[in-house]
């Protein structure tokens, strides 16, 4: 739609064709970001239901079983992401006070700690479940020593379930990181795609903001599972 | 935006249709009632897909030990049906071709709120489609469309993942249309249109879209596990690696049984405009009406586990769910009894779109009443996988929701392409969809309550079912006939139909303003609301002075059906 109507340029900020006005583009957007974040609370939701109907039946194994998990890189990596949320937070609002640099500096800032996080998972804490025999498969358990006296069944369902589920949020986390960053070059740039108003910006905000909200849930079901 | 509409002024001859010849203009429009032809062209085609699977299975059970297929790809055949059929056409068929078009038009909108997100949705839908078809092709799957495990993780060999792909993008691309309608409808009513005055096919389609919202990311995310466990046996379902299977059923029914209200819901909708509109009545209790459907958007998911009496749920939760599910039947005859009443007395014109209508009402109403047989833990545990299950959700997916379909199909089928129709041909044949769909349907109801399972290629233990297959196999042929009809006279129209009037129907909600087709923007400017939508005695007909000023038409409307 924005091609065509490319004679509207005179306006301050670009209003589509089907909107009136740009409060009614905004609210919509809006409308629609949340009913996406909607969808995305269901997505996981289904993963929640599995994990709260396994850790029922298998509480001592799960409780065993995250004892391998390392507080402290879980630790690092909430930090990470609360900074994230922090960074991005900041480039919302110096996005409301068109400030360009600040814009882009922060969003720089969410997008290398969000990196850190993904290094940190896939470089200290996945890799040592691989050499730990950890990982749901043939091999699981073969190394009894790093179930920690955990039923196999049970521990593998909670290291199903940690893959899956982090896996998910990682996956989430990596898309988040290129649309942040797409986002900082249109600010650098200063495209009229989403520069010139902070909503699209606002938006991606929200994204990032459930994103970490999730982990917030995942840190402690995992890493702070009490006895 | 009234610069825009001055540098449009010398386009205003051009429709939407006509808007744009190329190829390229089709493939990469935004245009909300484009995508709709999209749609159409690509459901319908995926209907009569489905349709040739049906045709397989009715031509096998004629015989008690069956007529031309193995027993494995008779199990291919029926998936293939089932696939094809759910996630393909009924799912997407009313929202995503009817609503499409005519939501924005409903509510007064140039568009639907995110148009680049609309055809996104359908180049999914179509990517959907694609590999759902390459799956059967290149060898079939052969789990139903259940997909349940251990069977779809372990055991079956075949291209299922391929198969849940695509059940998987079909569920994104209904998502995409849901978020569209939500914020169109949240957002850009125009003014005057209040929620109390929209159309209920646009409460229809709004009910539809909170489900579609709150339960597709759940089956999603359900079969991507199948996915992630066929591919590297990470997987919370296989009983061998301690995972329990009923949780798919559950995770998986969650979605499914409100599916089937995504299936019927928009067909609600439809129904009331036909029945408000061919009645010459407001709806009766219009309230009611619209809450009801939010009744139902909300009962349907806490009914999930009627699918799963006999699924070693335990006896206290079948209580519950059979208890709410009887509580769901409320609504839906809340809408039924609103209906009728609505036909009391009312100016009724037997028009084709109507007479749909009534075919609709008569059979989702022994659709529905036949539902509370298999809600009633008892009688279920007795019909559980029998024909009586299969008739019973025809007769509210194809009773409901095809009739509904073609009904509004027929209904706005003027609006969309600027022709009527053969009404003629088209009342006959609607009556043959009738004829037929019974005729198919009541022997697998007495078939089924006699103990005929579902999914059995062969009865060879009970050569005396013979005469009802016979008699379905013989209705599924006239169904079939009834079923292709419409695409040749609907072509035909397109050629040949005489030209539409703004307003054939003589109905009074803001898409009958505009011309027939009407232009890309919808409205040349934006209409302001006055009076509700069923405020039948001070219509107009095809008042000249709507939609296109500059063109003055006769008043005397384009068919003879008018008063």
């Amino acid at each position: 739609m924005a091609s065509a109507h490319a004679e509207v340029e005179h306006l301050p900020v670009h209003v589509h064709t089907q909107y009136e006005d740009i409060e009614q583009q905004n609210e919509t957007y809006i409308v629609g970001m949340w009913s996406f974040m909607v969808t995305e609370v269901m997505f996981f939701g289904a993963l929640f239901l599995a994990y709260i109907l396994y850790r029922w039946h298998y509480q001592p194994d799960f409780y065993l079983a995250h004892k391998q998990l390392s507080t402290l890189w879980g630790g690092i990596n909430t930090t990470l992401l609360l900074l994230s949320s922090f960074t991005m937070v900041l480039g919302v609002h110096f996005a409301q006070l068109r400030k360009k640099n600040l814009v882009v500096a922060n969003l720089i800032a969410t997008c290398l700690l969000a990196t850190g996080f993904l290094l940190i998972k896939f470089t200290q804490e996945w890799p040592a479940k691989f050499e730990h025999h950890l990982v749901p498969g043939h091999s699981f358990g073969s190394h009894p020593e790093f179930l920690a006296g955990a039923s196999p069944r049970g521990a593998e369902l909670f290291y199903s379930l940690y893959f899956l589920m982090t896996g998910l949020h990682a996956i989430h986390i990596i898309v988040g990181i290129i649309i942040i960053a797409i986002l900082a070059i249109v600010w650098a740039r200063d495209w009229k795609l989403a520069s010139e108003d902070y909503i699209p910006t606002e938006l991606v905000g929200l994204y990032w903001h459930f994103v970490d909200l999730v982990w917030i849930f995942l840190f402690p079901l995992f890493y702070l599972i009490p006895q | 935006m009234s610069a825009t509409h001055e540098l449009h002024e010398p386009e205003e001859e051009l429709n939407y249709l006509t808007n744009g010849k190329s190829i390229r203009s089709w493939l990469l429009t935004g245009d909300h009632k484009r995508i709709a032809i999209l749609y159409l062209i690509s459901t319908a085609f995926f209907f009569m897909v489905g349709g040739f699977f049906a045709s397989l299975i009715r031509l096998e059970l004629t015989s008690p030990t069956g007529v031309l297929l193995e027993t494995e790809t008779y199990n291919k055949v029926f998936t293939a049906h089932g696939v094809v059929m759910i996630f393909l056409f009924l799912i997407p068929a009313i929202p995503a071709v009817l609503g499409n078009f005519a939501l924005p038009l409903m509510i007064g909108a140039r568009d639907l709120a995110f148009p680049r997100l609309n055809l996104l949705s359908w180049y999914v839908y179509m990517s959907a489609g694609i590999l759902i078809t390459w799956a059967v092709v290149i060898g079939g799957v052969d789990t139903g469309w259940t997909f349940y495990t251990p069977l779809s993780t372990t055991y079956s060999h075949g291209p299922i993942s391929l198969a849940i792909l695509g059940a998987f993008l079909a569920g994104f691309s209904s998502i995409f249309t849901a978020i569209n309608f939500i914020a169109t409808v949240h957002k850009m009513r125009a003014p005057g249109m209040t929620w109390f005055r929209l159309p209920l096919f646009i409460w229809a389609m709004y009910g539809t879209s909170v489900v579609i919202l709150l339960g597709t990311p759940v089956v999603a995310i359900t079969l991507a596990l199948v996915m992630v466990e066929r591919w590297t046996g990470i997987g919370i379902f296989s009983p061998e690696l301690g995972g329990d299977p009923v949780l798919f059923q559950h995770m998986f029914w969650f979605y499914s049984h409100p599916a089937v209200y995504i299936m019927i819901l928009p067909a609600f909708g439809v129904i009331s405009e036909l029945i408000a509109n061919f009645t010459r009545k407001r709806v009766f209790g219009y309230h009611f009406v619209a809450f009801s459907t939010l009744a139902i958007s909300g009962l349907g998911f806490l009914v999930w586990g009627h699918h799963m009496f006999v699924s070693s749920q335990s006896m206290y939760e079948g209580i519950v769910f059979s208890l709410i599910s009887f509580l769901v039947a409320v609504p839906s005859a809340i809408k039924v009894f609103n209906w009728t009443a609505t036909i009391y007395k009312g100016n009724v014109r037997l028009q084709t779109p109507m007479i749909y209508a009534i075919c609709f009402l008569m059979l989702f109403t022994v659709g529905g009443l036949t539902g509370l047989f298999l809600a009633s833990m008892g009688t279920d545990v007795h019909l559980t996988a029998t024909y009586f299950i299969v008739a019973h959700f025809h007769y509210v997916m194809v009773g409901g929701g095809v009739t509904g379909f073609l009904g509004g199909l027929h209904y706005w089928w003027p609006k969309m392409t600027g022709r009527m129709y053969p009404d003629g041909i088209a009342r006959v044949n609607a009556i043959l969809v009738f004829i037929g769909f019974t005729a198919t349907f009541v022997p697998q109801f007495i078939v089924g309550f006699l103990g005929m399972p579902r999914r059995y290629h062969y009865y060879y233990f009970a050569p005396e079912f013979q005469i009802y297959h016979i008699l379905s196999s013989l209705g599924a042929s006239i169904l079939a006939v009834a079923f292709f009809t419409p695409a040749t006279y609907l072509i035909w129209s397109l050629f040949k139909g005489e030209k539409a009037s703004a307003n054939p129907w003589g109905a009074h909600g803001l898409e009958w303003e505009t011309s027939s087709p009407p232009d890309s923007h919808n409205f040349h400017s934006v209409p302001i609301v006055t009076d509700e939508v069923y405020d039948f005695p001070g219509v107009e007909y095809a008042h000249p002075s709507h939609g296109h000023g500059k063109k003055p038409k006769p008043t005397e409307p384009a068919t003879k059906e008018q008063h």
